[in-house]
């Protein structure tokens, strides 16, 4: 477990000649059995009950990227099934027009299909009635093309969502925009983000009790990371809360009970930093926001401190990789858990949180599933913030677990990141275990499908001065696969019993959501341009189909006007991750693209850039 | 960028006028003829060799060592690193291959340092001290010649920038590609 830093250069300097093979794997002994992260923790307590989620019955349409507030991405169609998916076929596709990675889940409702693209974020309204699906209508939003110089990492959208006859999506440049569905014309549009100080909007919007909620991305540029929520007839700023900096800009009062101690106090987004660095400090919502409509509060997670180099920005850096909850009426924080304090490793906490109820400790509990960057699935009370359990469901070496006393992630100070210092083989990697892309729930299972990488990193810090609207980063990162060498995995993962049930391998790092339906499959896709289904209880692949380019994008399942099943998911590689093949990216520079091509610049031999929607059906 | 356009064009026109035949042995560089500012593309319609300028200020900056390694700690503090890497790019294009967007002579990229360009690279002029938009010039003009890239060792390129050699940016006007007609300069083999 020892970093060797000065032998560390050494092996740099030999081992590394051609850049673009991929490094080797980590290996597996330097990295923490889950026996040593272990600690005392209630027993799995199955009788009790099993974890369900209270989503309304599935109408067979798919109106939001997460299917519903729950965010379960379960379809309960079942006519495709682990007996007939061998005949899962093209039913139609259409091309993008935009070869930039595809992260957005198309949205289906009354028989139409909306398609949000990456920049410059057309959107396409496909007739679904129709034999072909036929464009209805495009919009073309015109964003400012200076935004994709202010995109960290490719310049994606994750999606738009349906509700009362709009469709709402955002723009790279900063736009919110809701769509009249019948004519395609905006109802409204309003401006969030400011590209001059590094904003940019990628998120899918959440729309819930009639507001839509907006965050900021720009971790990677010292931005002020906030969340505002839209009136969503008129598009007008209701409220807006940063995530840095005073109280009353945050939406902290008296009704604010964050569970753990180190939470509680006046002040902390100024206190928990250098002066005035919070008001550079990153904590974007550039992830999921989830709503439970019983009790009345919206979840989202927040991203990493900026810069990078954390000895720039000693303190806990609040409210900075955690998660807040709040009032979606007024924003007002009801309880705050930050999964990553001092963030030493870009360990956003935007990632998804599924809606569940689940037994622990005897006893049925209202919870939120997060499965963090950090390398740990969080299972956390969301009625007060508590966390129940949390366990790794990657190889992890940055942490030695969390303290469930305090809340807090035990750090290991040999993987503590350092000026002029390349600390070697962090686990994991600065996309951690898990970047955005979201698991799905099957209420029949029991089981979360996590969509995650198996990947590792050497980090140096490098000092690094604030310039407005240019990166902030202060980090030489170079990634590398984890132990075993596949850079992806789909764990299916018990939230009761808190173990993995199976996984299956992949090649380059799993960079699209899953999907789970009623005919007990698991979709996904790989970014070598696989889309594949697995049977939901053991994993076994049962259908693969190549399409033209590698995938990132969200898979849904929906009921079409004929009465049968289909499965969409758009092609088009790209991200983070994707931007060797579809950004203006030199696989020879290894710390390029945030350290990413390190790790991935064998990629385009396998895949190029692309943009296409596909849609699958059974013969009929 | 518009004025000088409409400069460049202003000038095709007065030479036309004056017998288009005439434009190639008018318009060579050197020949007395002066145009304010640097043009960044090799169209140039009615002309048959593309009407290059060179700035002046430019040549102090040829086998320069001192202005690359200048350049390379500037690239860092003013976070061109930030987007472009160590050179392979990531928000920004890579600047170590040969795909120059808007041309890759030292005087070019000194000049899209001070105007920016449309899709996300900021304009720097009048905010970085011109001797320090030269030297961070020079630097990135290094990144790609080859003997920047030979001294590549390991991951990290342009660690030792070679000076730019005086020939470096002479223009030998434009040639067909070697044996085919769409050479895009690399092959990728499959896995």
């Amino acid at each position: 477990m020892r970093s060797l830093p000065i032998l560390g250069c050494f092996f740099l300097m030999v081992s590394a000649a051609s850049a673009q093979t991929v490094p080797p794997p980590v290996p597996q002994a330097e990295v923490f059995t889950p026996d040593q992260i272990g600690h005392a923790i209630a027993a799995p307590t199955p009788d009790a009950g099993r974890a369900v989620a209270e989503v309304p019955p599935d109408d067979g349409q798919w109106t939001m990227p997460s299917k519903n507030y729950a965010s379960t991405r379960f379809s309960s169609l079942n006519e495709i099934s682990n007996a007939n998916v061998k005949g899962l076929q093209p039913a139609f596709s259409f091309s993008l027009g935009v070869n930039k990675g595809q992260e957005a889940a198309p949205i289906v409702a009354d028989n139409t299909m909306y398609v949000v693209t990456a920049y410059p974020n057309y959107v396409y309204a496909l007739d679904l009635a129709k034999p072909g699906a036929p464009l209805k209508w495009r919009f073309a939003p015109n964003p400012i093309p200076a935004s994709q110089g202010v995109a960290c990492c490719d310049v994606v959208n994750r999606g738009g969502t349906v509700s009362r006859g709009k469709y709402i999506f955002n723009t790279l440049d900063g736009q919110t925009i809701a769509i009249d569905v019948k004519t395609g014309t905006a109802a409204w549009r309003t401006r969030l983000a400011n590209i001059n100080t590094g904003e940019t909007l990628t998120m899918a919007p959440l729309v819930a009790d009639g507001r839509v909620y907006v965050g900021n991305s720009g971790g990677e540029l010292g931005v002020r990371g906030w969340i505002a929520a839209l009136d969503e007839d008129t598009g007008k700023l209701i409220w807006k809360a940063y995530n840095t900096g005073p109280d009353k800009d945050v939406l902290i009062s008296r009704d604010f009970k964050p569970f753990y101690a180190s939470d509680r106090g006046t002040d902390l987004g100024v206190k928990s930093w250098p002066p005035d660095a919070w008001k550079i400090g990153g904590g974007s919502v550039w992830g999921w926001v989830t709503y439970d409509p019983q009790l009345h509060v919206i979840y989202h997670g927040t991203g990493n401190p900026g810069p990078w180099n954390a000895e720039q920005r000693p303190g806990d850096n609040k409210w900075t990789a955690g998660i807040f909850a709040r009032d979606p009426a007024t924003g007002a924080a009801h309880w705050f858990y930050q999964f990553s304090p001092h963030d030493q490793h870009d360990y956003d906490g935007i990632n998804e949180q599924i809606l569940l109820d689940l037994p622990f400790g005897g006893s049925m509990h209202k919870v939120l599933v997060h499965l963090d960057r950090n390398g740990y699935v969080y299972v956390i009370d969301r009625t007060n913030g508590e966390v129940l359990s949390a366990d790794p469901y990657g190889p992890v070496n940055s942490s030695k677990g969390v303290d469930l006393k305090t809340g807090r992630l035990v750090i290991n100070p040999e993987k503590s990141t350092k000026v002029g210092i390349q600390v070697r083989d962090i686990c994991p990697t600065a996309s951690g275990s898990k970047d955005w892309n979201p698991s799905s729930f099957s209420p029949q299972t029991g089981l979360l499908y996590i969509p995650h990488e198996n990947m590792c990193m050497d980090w140096m810090n490098v000092q690094v001065n604030y310039i407005v609207g240019t990166p902030y980063v202060g980090a030489q990162v170079h990634m590398k696969p984890g132990p075993g060498g596949h850079r992806g995995e789909l764990t299916a993962w018990d939230p009761v019993r808190r173990r993995p049930v199976w996984v299956v391998r992949e090649k380059f790092p799993i960079w699209s959501g899953t999907l789970v339906t009623g005919g007990g499959l698991v979709f996904y896709g790989s970014m070598d341009g696989w889309f594949k289904a697995v049977d939901a209880q053991t994993g076994e692949e049962r259908w693969r189909y190549k399409v033209d380019s590698g995938i990132i994008g969200q898979p849904v399942s929906y009921r079409g006007p004929d009465g049968h099943q289909y499965i969409a998911v758009l092609a088009g590689v790209g991200g983070w991750s994707g931007a060797v093949v579809s950004g203006p990216v030199d696989p020879r520079d290894g710390s390029a693209a945030l350290g990413m091509v390190n790790v991935m610049s064998d990629l385009p031999k396998y895949t190029t850039a692309g943009g296409t929607l596909y849609v699958f059906s059974l013969p009929h | 960028m518009c004025s000088r356009f409409l400069t460049s064009l202003a000038l095709i026109a007065l030479l036309c006028a004056g017998g288009c035949s005439n434009a190639h042995t008018t318009s060579q560089p050197g020949d007395g003829q002066v145009i304010a500012g640097v043009i960044d593309t090799a169209l140039s319609p009615g002309l048959g060799h593309s009407l290059i300028t060179t700035e002046p200020q430019a040549a102090a900056y040829y086998d320069n060592a001192d202005a690359v390694n200048q350049g390379k700690r500037l690239f860092q503090q003013y976070n061109c690193s930030g987007c472009h890497s160590s050179g392979g790019g990531g928000m920004g294009p890579s600047l170590m291959d040969d795909q120059w967007i808007y041309g890759g002579r030292l005087e070019q990229i000194h000049q899209t340092l001070v105007e920016g360009r449309p899709n996300g690279m900021p304009a720097w002029g009048g905010k970085v001290p011109e001797p320090q938009l030269w030297q961070l010039a020079a630097y990135v003009r290094s990144l790609s010649l080859p003997a920047t890239l030979a001294a590549q060792n390991g991951p990290t390129p342009g660690q030792s920038p070679a000076p730019i050699p005086r020939d470096a940016d002479q223009d030998n006007g434009w040639s067909a590609p070697p044996d085919t007609t769409n050479d895009y300069g690399t092959t990728i083999k499959g896995p």
